[in-house]
């Protein structure tokens, strides 16, 4: 009975994940070499290529055991994780989302703080518009996409034009970054403020302008992750943040432009 | 539990006919109810009603409200003066090549809203053809304006109102133009005077659907308009953003957008039945 309600609420969980073809990988090879396993991790969108690079090499240490991701923003995935929602691990943008889900009870132990970004301003590859600081962003001649202030790189944004002591005139407050970001690339603003990370996954499509407050208290993002209490595969769970924080974790994240922690 | 029209029947003897619904109808048209009701319900349930009056009268709700009620207007008006037409042209007309206007004219339905937004942000952008040339010519840029959020609202509104008109245009038929035209009405007084008021209840439905989905509208309007407080910043944007840290605030709100909808299909409904035939 309560096995059934699990799978569906797996699958639910599975339908509810965002473009990754994790489904593909659970071939029938697999399940003879070991019991087969589903580890689900949600975690926040801007851990989307770094997360879906590793997966193949964590699923080839641990035969039998497909991953799969739940991307989203960190609000929705820590109210997720309150709701119950099914998953093994939680892998936030900020402490103060993962501290929503430990309130909860629904984070078991100490989450791991692992790896930070920090903002840059995204603009056109040559920067026609001369953006040189948040200074320059102010006035109708430059228009420039920010982040909701409900959601951390809002917060963070927030925080920079405190530092700065500038008040931004955004045309969109967009609630999630790759918004702010497509914004840019598809050059409707002239600028963007995005994390580092962001810019390096356009492959040069928009380039990143550094601003001394990007290192200002509040603006930087750190990213914790935990194990999701009553999870039934919290030994995998472990093992996936060990593996996260352990070498090859640190190149992928260093490579995509991660601080590490 | 069944309903039973009982008339008279044409047949010589006077016999009656019963018209009560076949039973197979009624659980599915329960489930179906249900399936739309009881969510519905949970929002009230799920209301935090001591602090209802707050959370509904931010400045933000405030001029989400505004802006949803103005630019739900404005579409609503421009898929009459727009979509009217096309509906005649449509079900009257008889150039070549109906059937596949007709699926353009649905793909909206078809298309999800996001998709929609963007592809009018492919037209209308900054680097767009059409938008390059606002630009270059009239110094106007479309996104980020609350015109856009019309735009973009009267993209995903317009099927409803052409289907529906279509629909009542069809099943009006052209007997009563044919007889105004044999009386010497000309094609617009016969269209004024004949036509309009015909399928006037369909032309009623048409836009309260329209206006409903204009409302309601979200992807769209986030891919080409943005979210910007007083602005672009729409009742479903606002609830989709609140939704994310303050839950209390996105299910109150979600509920005037539930009273503002209910009322206008109540007002509309009265009329329909009371005003016309």
């Amino acid at each position: 009975m309560i096995s059934a309600r699990r799978l569906v609420l797996t699958a639910l969980a599975a339908a509810v994940t965002l473009g990754v073809a994790a489904c593909g990988s659970s071939g029938g090879e697999q399940q003879q070499a070991a019991p087969a396993r589903t580890l689900t991790i949600s975690a926040a969108a801007s851990l989307t290529d770094v997360y879906n690079q590793l997966k193949p090499q964590f699923e080839q240490a641990h035969p039998g055991t497909t991953v799969r991701f739940n991307f989203g923003g960190s609000d929705t995935l820590a109210q997720q994780v309150v709701q119950g929602v099914p998953t093994d691990v939680l892998a936030t943008a900020s402490p103060k989302t993962m501290q929503t889900a430990q309130q909860a009870g629904r984070i078991e132990g100490q989450p791991v703080t692992y790896a930070a970004n920090s903002l840059q301003i995204a603009v056109a590859p040559g920067n026609p518009k001369q953006i040189a600081n948040l200074q320059s962003l102010v006035g109708p001649q430059v228009t420039e996409a920010i982040c909701q202030p409900t959601v951390p790189c809002g917060q963070a944004t927030q925080a920079a034009e405190r530092a700065a002591g500038v008040t931004l005139d955004p045309v969109s407050q967009d609630p999630d970054v790759r918004t702010v970001l497509q914004r840019v690339t598809t050059r409707n603003v002239d600028a963007g403020i995005v994390y580092v990370t962001d810019v390096k996954a356009t492959n040069g499509q928009v380039q990143g302008v550094d601003f001394p407050q990007a290192s200002a208290q509040g603006a930087g993002q750190t990213y914790p992750i935990g194990v999701v209490a009553g999870s039934q595969n919290a030994d995998l769970g472990q093992q996936w943040i060990q593996f996260i924080t352990g070498p090859q974790g640190d190149a992928a994240l260093t490579q995509a432009g991660f601080q590490l922690k | 539990m069944t309903r039973a029209v009982t008339r008279t029947g044409r047949g010589s003897r006077g016999s009656t006919v019963s018209l009560a619904l076949p039973w197979p109808v009624w659980v599915p048209a329960v489930v179906a109810f249900g399936l739309i009701a009881v969510p519905v319900a949970g929002l009230i349930v799920r209301t935090d009603w001591p602090n209802f009056a707050a959370l509904v009268t931010t400045d933000a709700a405030l001029d989400a409200l505004w802006l949803s009620l103005k630019t739900g207007l404005t579409s609503t008006a421009l898929c009459l003066v727009l979509g009217g037409p096309l509906a005649l042209v449509l079900a009257r007309s008889n150039i070549p090549g109906l059937p596949f206007l007709r699926s353009v004219v649905l793909l909206p339905l078809v298309l999800p809203p996001v998709v929609g937004g963007l592809t009018l942000l492919f037209l209308l952008g900054r680097t767009g053809p059409l938008g390059q040339l606002l630009n270059a010519w009239f110094g106007i840029t479309v996104p980020f304006s609350t015109e856009a959020v019309v735009i973009a609202q009267t993209f995903v509104a317009m099927p409803f109102l052409v289907v529906s008109l279509e629909g009542a245009l069809r099943t009006a038929g052209e007997r009563y133009e044919v007889v105004a035209a044999t009386l010497g009405a000309s094609p617009l007084t016969a269209l004024r005077r004949v036509t309009i008021p015909v399928v006037l209840p369909g032309l009623i439905s048409g836009s309260v659907l329209a206006f409903a989905r204009a409302l309601g509208e979200f992807g769209a309007t986030i891919a080409f308009a943005g979210n910007l407080q007083g602005t672009t910043q729409t009742l479903p944007l606002l609830i989709y953003i609140q939704s994310q840290n303050d839950l209390d605030g996105a299910v109150a709100m979600s509920l005037v957008l539930v009273v503002v909808a209910v009322l206008v299909i109540v007002a509309t409904r009265t009329r329909d039945v009371s005003g016309v035939r």
